[in-house]
């Protein structure tokens, strides 16, 4: 799966499940994602479980913070370098 | 009654006897003895009166869970000053204008958010020293901070300043209904008194290995603090992004032994759901505290199931008083149980009455307002003397009667049930919220007209935040836009789980705004 291909996937669930409505252009690849509250705690964790099944890897303790998955742009390339 | 100690004593006690002994774990980093807790803090101890630090002067805190956070709250506390813990994670403004409120003589800031927290202290005309720390974690860098300052400008070993009991110990800051955190004025006989009534009912040893969960500007962090580190026993700091994590927390509850947990309600609730607890054991694990909300008994029962072992005990109190009652929770708990456990009994520091409208007691078995005095209640709202007198009840001379806002019934067993509040504060992940505080935070946003904000029940959360809102433009701005705004203007666990905009919000026949209403629509 490539990149973009990978970020909209990411995303389709993000909107789906915590921005009903959302234009998918307004979601962007460097939108704060945690820091900018749009996802809370319990949404974040969501995410993770989610990653982690659809691609079926493990996101470790200090892969899953806001340093590195604040961003699409961050989760993909965690994603990514664990996928290879 | 052993309270004439300042809260700082119990520690520095342990820290003889207990030298050689762990006394913090900051996962990453290496422990730090008994001893070197000790040393350290001296060191800032040092530091501060250096900077001109006097007795009752105020020292903030504004850094994330550290061992160089622990070192610092007993450095000030041993400089005979009050510590003020604020939210790392919450905007600068707000946490300059609580520096500001409280006047603080200096503050122990991280770098990374040094510049943004200057800029605002200066637009309020606020100057107190700053101590910069970088990389904060493990002590290391309030250790590389104090070698430079002592290097630049050595000074003599001084010793603890004695607080009395009457002098405060820290200043929590908690949501206000007016948008302005108020700061909650505890001395160190409140401290003491709570944390000997804790030594009395836990029983802590040398052995045990607490949890510190919830952050230090969190009244349930000086259980873990101020109790672990009297009895010689260790403390496990979790930051916050481990925090909120079952998976990764479950690891660490069983790699490091904790024997006495402490948090909210709602990271446990997590645990049971999310964290695979099946796949590890717990030896250690004794005591099982929860606090800050209601715990849904589903998410308890599961939980009782998966640890059998601990004893469970649910403690209420607001951080005016810190923990007034508690429950032990019997296990295992029945299929049919469906409604909240009670709140329990007082505590045996503190005395309870439940009052009608007009403060007369009520009988057992009616609903009235909780009232709480004794030696753990608080001395007042910084700088507020009006809401600190409203906050205690009329015309009782000898005892301080404080009116905890909360409606509670009495049982025919002497048990506390938590029935509701009085007013529009709300718990949320622990936290206290006013809804009228996310009202003023909302209403900076340019185009916002109108806001109500309500909480409602929700199965999974507990409570879901709505807040209804209209607009002055035609196009209402997005959710993300709302919700990065509101991360600008207001701590992360304030922003509303869903933005409701409507062309004009739904008035009662006296033209205000129609909460009931609105609840109805939520």
């Amino acid at each position: 799966m490539g990149t973009d291909e990978l970020k909209q996937v990411i995303k389709e669930y993000i909107i789906n499940e915590f921005l009903p409505g959302e234009q998918p252009e307004s979601v962007t690849d460097d939108l704060p994602l945690i820091s900018g509250g749009i996802l809370d705690s319990i949404a974040t964790l969501k995410l993770v479980l989610f990653i982690e099944n659809r691609f079926g890897i493990v996101l470790e303790a200090h892969e899953a913070d806001r340093e590195n998955m604040d961003t699409l742009n961050q989760i993909a390339a965690t994603v990514e370098s664990k996928i290879k | 009654m052993g309270t004439q100690r300042p809260l700082q004593q119990a520690f520095m006690e342990a820290a003889e006897r207990f030298s050689g002994r762990v006394a913090v774990i900051d996962p990453g980093y290496t422990d730090i003895t008994y001893r070197q807790l000790a040393e350290l803090s001296g060191r800032l101890r040092d530091r501060l009166y250096a900077l001109g630090v006097e007795p009752r002067d105020r020292v903030g805190l504004y850094m994330r869970k550290s061992t160089d956070a622990v070192a610092a709250i007993y450095g000030i506390l041993r400089a005979g000053a009050t510590y003020v813990p604020v939210d790392p994670g919450a905007p600068p403004a707000r946490n300059a204008y609580i520096m500001h409120n409280c006047d603080v003589k200096a503050v122990l800031v991280e770098a990374r958010m040094a510049d943004k927290f200057q800029v605002e202290l200066q637009g309020l005309g606020a100057l107190p020293h700053l101590i910069v720390l970088d990389d904060v974690g493990g002590g290391l860098a309030l250790t590389t901070w104090l070698d430079n300052a002592e290097a630049a400008h050595p000074t003599s070993h001084g010793v603890d300043r004695i607080a009395d009991r009457d002098d405060l110990a820290y200043i929590l800051y908690t949501s206000g209904s007016t948008g302005r955190p108020k700061g909650v004025m505890l001395s160190h006989e409140n401290a003491v008194s709570f944390v000997d009534w804790c030594s009395e009912v836990f029983e802590p040893t040398p052995e045990d290995t607490f949890s510190s969960h919830a952050p230090f500007h969190f009244d349930l962090s000086i259980l873990d603090l101020h109790v672990s580190l009297k009895h010689g026993a260790s403390l496990v700091l979790i930051t916050e992004d481990l925090g909120k994590d079952p998976v990764r927390l479950v690891k660490l509850i069983a790699e490091y032994g904790i024997s006495i947990w402490y948090s909210a309600p709602s990271i446990l609730s997590l645990l049971a759901q999310f964290g695979n607890l099946g796949s590890y054991q717990f030896p250690a694990l004794r005591h099982v505290l929860f606090a800050g909300e209601v715990f849904p008994v589903k998410h308890l029962r599961m939980l009782c199931s998966l640890w059998p072992k601990p004893r469970y005990f649910n403690l209420y109190g607001p951080t005016e008083t810190n923990v007034c009652t508690f429950y032990e929770v019997a296990t295992p708990i029945p299929e049919e149980r469906t409604v909240p456990y009670p709140i329990g009994k007082v505590c045996s520091h503190l005395n309870g009455k439940v009052v009608d409208e007009i403060g007369q007691t009520v009988e057992m078995g009616v609903e009235g307002e909780l009232c709480i005095a004794g030696q753990g209640v608080m001395q007042g709202y910084w700088s507020l003397p009006e809401q600190t007198a409203k906050s205690f009840l009329a015309g009782s001379e000898e005892m301080r009667w404080y009116k905890t806002g909360d409606i509670v019934v009495e049982e025919p067993d002497g048990n506390y049930l938590y029935r509701g509040r009085r007013d529009r504060m709300v718990k949320r992940r622990g936290y206290r919220v006013e809804l009228g505080e996310i009202e003023v935070g909302l209403y900076k946003h340019p185009q916002v007209k109108e806001v109500a904000v309500v909480a409602v029940p929700d199965e999974e959360s507990g409570l879901k935040v709505v807040a209804h809102l209209s607009c002055k433009t035609e196009s209402t701005p997005s959710l993300i836009e709302m919700k990065r705004f509101c991360s600008e203007h207001l701590p992360l666990y304030m922003i509303p789980d869903r933005f409701a905009w409507q062309p004009a919000l739904p008035k009662t026949s006296t033209d205000k705004i129609d909460y009931q209403r609105l609840k109805e629509l939520s």
